[in-house]
């Protein structure tokens, strides 16, 4: 991909033979992003690389950080600044960000966070795959709270899902984690970067009120306030304490109440706008397996081989882990006889998968062991 | 005081100050109030585009500061002050960005941030209000705390650990400006305050340290006397010296001798400048 990259050009667009990292850094860079925070850590490296190559070349800024706590902060220092930022790590670093996650979601910060799953917990095994973080984004970080995160599944995907990361962000004022995993980031496919006229790029909202009338915290219907930037006339003040909508300090009750059910809701209540599932072969499915990431490229396969066989066996994909696909699991599970969940861990999506089926049986193939799951284990389930 | 009361009043230093969160969270007696003052006196005399202000501080009493003052202005994590200003910073280099927070704040759980930001040596200025001691969570021991008999909520036997020399370390890491004053000397300290302001625009990090009386408990548990009392000790012990001419590893601040001055003042290469040339170089290049 180097050598095809031209000088101050944002959107590569044609084809491409590129690596997962190299496709979620071309896909940040083509929804506009033009600060990047981070700190080295396997398996997420390549994305800070390519990044520190790329972002001068049209106007950004990388910077390497002392470790993953600054880079996350530094990225809502930037985004303040009225730049879209964002960082990448893996689980390690991803477990130091998740302070400043919260102050992001609490401040309404837009920015994107990738976090390349690796094998875990604590330092695990650094290159090898996993999908052992999939509840972290949600559950994480202290206190009730909505977040976004999306899985990709593919090289492609992952520059599209970077477009989309960037635009939810800026769109609810939320951070948004794209939860990749090893095997996605270091695979390398065809990647077609479709032309710069195609990528709709969405902005925050701007305040609209004059300076003196602006309150920073203060929301219309969409429960997303007007976000004014750093350098600008609006000056306002934003703290990770409960704030009212001047976003002044509030210890009242009713204060915490407010914020934090405005927080939630402005995710919640939006679900249809911001939830993404993907179905294969579902038609005249009798089972359906629910998988996500690299895990669902298993799926497809032995959904393939079981269907030579003549069993009646479809895939449903969350492409949107965070908010959980509540409606859409629930609708599905009323269509199938039987739901398998596939995905590389101990079992963590399954719990929730389990809240929306109703009475439909749900089998599990959790896998911890860090390589990425065989069509023929997930085939014996199956058939099973 | 009720909303707008600063600038009916017409207080010389209203359009800085947010009058309708008056009044302040701080005790009476406090040193960061003046401290606060002297920087609100420095802003009159650097900042051109008020629209470009950018006042940062993090958790803990000094934490709250930011929130008074009529600027952009955020209210971080704690420690995390500095890698905040970073990123506010390098994505737009045109912004004053002044960190105002405490020695808990900085020096101990940001301390990592405080060394980096100094090697780095970014364009932000960062003034630290050294109380010696965790005030916000009931007075316990900081890496500021005397060492010795001095008491605090978690040393009830006596500090045995050493105490952090500020202006050694923003030195030896890096910072291209270093000072130190206390509370008490407001005249040298709103100087300092504005010269850091200019020095950081041009040459990099600037880092003064306040040493800073807490009467309700640095005063209180060392028997120390109320704010006054306090202000007469740091007059006592604190030293003045001429620019540079003090090592900043001489530069020693206890319970016996305060160093004051300016130890640093090094036109060296700013971050955010020499990453323009990058930026520059990649574009044409």
């Amino acid at each position: 991909m180097k050598n095809r990259m031209k000088k101050n050009r944002d959107v590569l667009t044609g084809t491409h033979y590129a690596m997962g990292n190299v496709a979620i850094a071309e896909g940040a860079i083509a929804a506009g992003c033009r600060f990047f925070a981070g700190y080295p850590i396997t398996p997420s490296s390549e994305i800070a690389e390519h990044m520190s190559l790329r972002l001068p070349q049209v106007g950004g800024k990388f910077i390497q950080m002392e470790d993953e706590i600054a880079s996350s902060i530094a990225c809502i220092g930037a985004s303040y600044s009225g730049t879209k930022a964002m960082t990448a790590t893996s689980g390690p670093g991803f477990s130091l960000m998740l302070e400043s996650i919260g102050l992001a979601v609490m401040t309404e910060a837009p920015m994107v966070v990738v976090n390349a799953m690796r094998a875990s917990p604590s330092t695990g095994q650094p290159t090898k795959t996993g999908q052992g973080d999939v509840m972290q984004p949600k559950w994480g970080s202290h206190g009730d709270y909505e977040i976004i995160a999306l899985a990709p599944w593919s090289v492609q995907e992952s520059f599209d899902m970077m477009i989309d990361a960037f635009n939810l962000s800026e769109r609810w004022r939320v951070p948004v984690v794209v939860l990749a995993d090893e095997t996605i980031v270091h695979l390398k496919e065809k990647l077609i970067i479709p032309p710069a006229s195609r990528i709709r790029r969405i902005e925050r909202k701007k305040p609209k009120v004059s300076p003196e009338h602006y309150k920073p915290f203060k929301t219309g219907q969409d429960l997303v306030p007007a976000m004014a930037t750093f350098g600008s006339p609006y000056r306002f003040y934003a703290s990770g304490l409960t704030h009212d909508e001047r976003g002044y300090p509030d210890m009242t009750p009713e204060a915490q109440n407010t914020l934090i059910t405005r927080l939630n809701d402005k995710i919640r209540l939006h679900r249809d706008q911001i939830v993404q599932v993907d179905e294969f072969m579902m038609k005249d499915a009798e089972i359906g397996v629910i998988s996500y990431g690299i895990s669902a490229r298993g799926v497809k396969g032995a959904v393939r081989e079981a269907r030579k066989k003549g069993v009646k066996v479809g895939m449903f994909r969350l492409r949107t882990i965070w908010p959980f696909p509540e409606e859409q699991i629930k609708a599905f599970a009323s269509r199938v006889k039987q739901i398998v969940v596939v995905e590389l861990n101990y079992g963590q999506i399954i719990h929730e998968v389990d809240r929306f089926t109703g009475s439909t049986p749900v089998k599990l193939l959790a896998k911890p062991s860090s390589e990425p799951i065989h069509p023929t284990e997930i085939l014996e389930v199956i058939a099973g | 005081m009720k909303k707008g009361e600063l600038k009916e009043y017409g207080h010389p230093l209203a359009q800085w100050i947010r009058g309708d969160r008056l009044p302040f969270v701080f005790c009476s007696g406090c040193t960061i109030g003046s401290s606060m003052t002297c920087l609100a006196r420095a802003f009159d005399r650097t900042i051109e585009n008020m629209d470009n202000l950018v006042i940062v501080s993090g958790i803990g009493c000094t934490g709250r500061a930011s929130g008074y003052f009529y600027a952009g202005a955020y209210h971080t994590t704690h420690g995390r002050t500095i890698p905040f200003a970073t990123g506010a910073k390098v994505a737009n280099p045109e912004l004053d960005v002044v960190v105002f927070s405490g020695d808990g704040d900085i020096v101990a759980i940001g301390g990592n941030h405080f060394i980096h930001a100094a090697r780095r040596n970014i364009g932000i200025t960062v003034i630290c209000v050294n109380n010696f001691i965790y005030g916000m969570t009931g007075g316990q021991m900081a890496p500021t705390t005397p060492s010795g008999d001095y008491h605090t909520q978690s040393t009830p036997y006596g500090n045995v650990e050493r105490t952090f020399n500020l202006v050694d370390l923003a030195a030896s890491a890096g910072a291209s400006y270093v000072a130190r004053w206390t509370a008490l000397h407001q005249m040298r300290m709103e100087d300092s305050f504005a010269k850091a302001i200019l020095h950081a625009r041009k040459y990099g990090m600037s880092f003064i340290e306040i040493v800073s009386a807490c009467p309700t408990y640095f005063g209180k548990y060392n028997k120390l006397g109320d704010s006054i009392d306090m202000l007469k000790i740091l007059e006592k012990i604190s030293v003045m010296t001429q620019p540079l001419s003090v090592h900043p590893h001489e530069a020693t601040s206890d319970m016996s001798r305060i160093v004051c001055g300016e130890f640093v003042e090094l036109e060296r290469p700013e971050f955010t400048q020499e990453y323009q040339k990058i930026i520059d170089a990649a574009q044409q290049g």
